[in-house]
């Protein structure tokens, strides 16, 4: 048993949520999520109640959650999971959103990677010589973003929180790398062939959002992807976790004020970005304009290009050598179970 | 107590520890960064352990 309770009805509590300053029972836990994320919908224009909303689902906790919160509050949210080819963990991660879905009776379209464009992420990535996460993230965009259009959805949802964009936000700044900054927005306008896409999670922490899927019942992909294992993006969340144990409700202040405060400082920047876009000559998606003249062809195209005819390769061949034994240690550890 | 971990899936004993917190203190795990489940309930910072329980500590940071 546990000494402290719930703030709003004193009964036990389940969760002690230090930048609230207070501990929630289940039910207030609940409450608290689907008013964070109602407040976010409202703040920054997110959606309206007769959208047609296309959620970005990948297995993981906060693509499930907010599937789950929008369905909640009376949205209409179909999924689409994005099969990246990455061994057992794509896998099971299909698994998970499968079972969510048809236990919800929630209409889900997959794609795979590999059966419908002809590569897969680990092949990418050793392809390209980039870190995985370059070709995965920009495969998962053009393909959610075609796919929005294609099927008439009004909007794209994504799972990101508040950890994911104050992490991002922290890397950006780091570099003072003024482009992104200025497109790091909770909601980015439908424009010029993009569809508009929203954050629903970004006044929500991950570790609200685990617990948000552990009272809920939902069943996620734990397991960290092993093309992320060392990435940056981990060591950003791991240093503003350590600042957050210290000063509570730091991630919060961090980023929901730069939404705020600096991000309209950043505007003339954005627009400016705008202009420079023309259709991909292969595809049509819209793309940077060449410096050099040559045909537009964006980067999604280049990549399918450049990785026609080659051989799948195997996940471990594309991780460095710490995250390659950490694979090799998860994947021992799940022959173990069976 | 048995605790088991994740990321890798992994099985440890630790005793003599009373709550939550000092479960998470003494594997130098942030607070921030996990939750504690006991039957299938989490269990906040100050919730009283006993060397009969079976935890698990779920990572929440994800880097996708």
């Amino acid at each position: 048993m546990s000494g402290s309770k719930c703030r709003v009805c004193r009964e036990p509590a389940i969760i002690d949520l230090p930048r609230h300053n207070a501990n929630f029972c289940a039910e207030h836990l609940l409450q608290l999520c689907r008013r964070q994320v109602e407040k976010a919908i409202k703040d920054y224009d997110m959606l309206s109640p007769d959208d047609r909303i296309l959620v970005a689902v990948s297995g993981g906790k906060d693509s499930l959650a907010v599937w789950d919160i929008l369905t909640e509050l009376g949205y209409s949210a179909d999924g689409l999971y994005i099969g990246l080819g990455i061994g057992e963990y794509s896998d099971v991660s299909y698994e998970f959103t499968r079972d969510f879905a048809d236990e919800r009776g929630l209409h889900l379209t997959t794609v795979d990677l590999r059966d419908e464009y002809g590569y897969d992420v680990p092949t990418a990535a050793k392809v390209t010589k980039r870190v995985p996460c370059s070709a995965c993230g920009m495969s998962k965009r053009h393909i959610f973003d075609a796919a929005a259009l294609e099927g008439g959805y009004d909007v794209v949802v994504t799972g990101h929180n508040l950890d994911d964009e104050a992490a991002v936000l922290f890397g950006n700044t780091l570099r003072w790398d003024i482009d992104y900054l200025a497109r790091q927005l909770p909601v980015l306008p439908a424009r010029d062939g993009f569809p508009k896409k929203v954050k629903p999670l970004v006044r929500l922490t991950e570790r609200e959002m685990a617990a948000w899927c552990i009272v809920r019942g939902i069943d996620y992909q734990v397991e960290e992807c092993p093309m992320a294992l060392g990435n940056k993006h981990l060591s950003y969340k791991e240093a503003l976790n350590a600042i957050e144990r210290e000063s509570p409700g730091s991630k919060a202040a961090f980023y929901l004020e730069f939404v705020d405060k600096m991000a309209p400082l950043l505007a003339d920047r954005r627009s400016s970005e705008r202009s420079r876009l023309v259709a991909c000559t292969s595809c049509g998606a819209p793309t940077t304009e060449p410096d050099s003249g040559a045909d537009p062809v964006c980067a999604f195209c280049r990549l399918q290009e450049r990785t026609a005819g080659v051989e799948p390769v195997p996940v471990e061949m594309v991780l460095n050598k710490k995250a390659r034994k950490a694979y090799l240690a998860a994947q021992a550890a799940a022959g173990g179970d069976d | 107590m048995l605790v088991r971990l994740r990321q890798p899936k992994r099985e440890i004993t630790v005793d003599g520890v009373r709550t939550v917190n000092q479960l998470l203190d003494s594997l130098e795990m942030n607070r921030e960064s996990f939750l504690v489940i006991r039957n299938g309930t989490l269990v906040p910072g100050d919730g009283r352990l006993d060397d009969n329980d079976t935890i698990e500590i779920r990572p929440v940071v994800s880097g996708g």
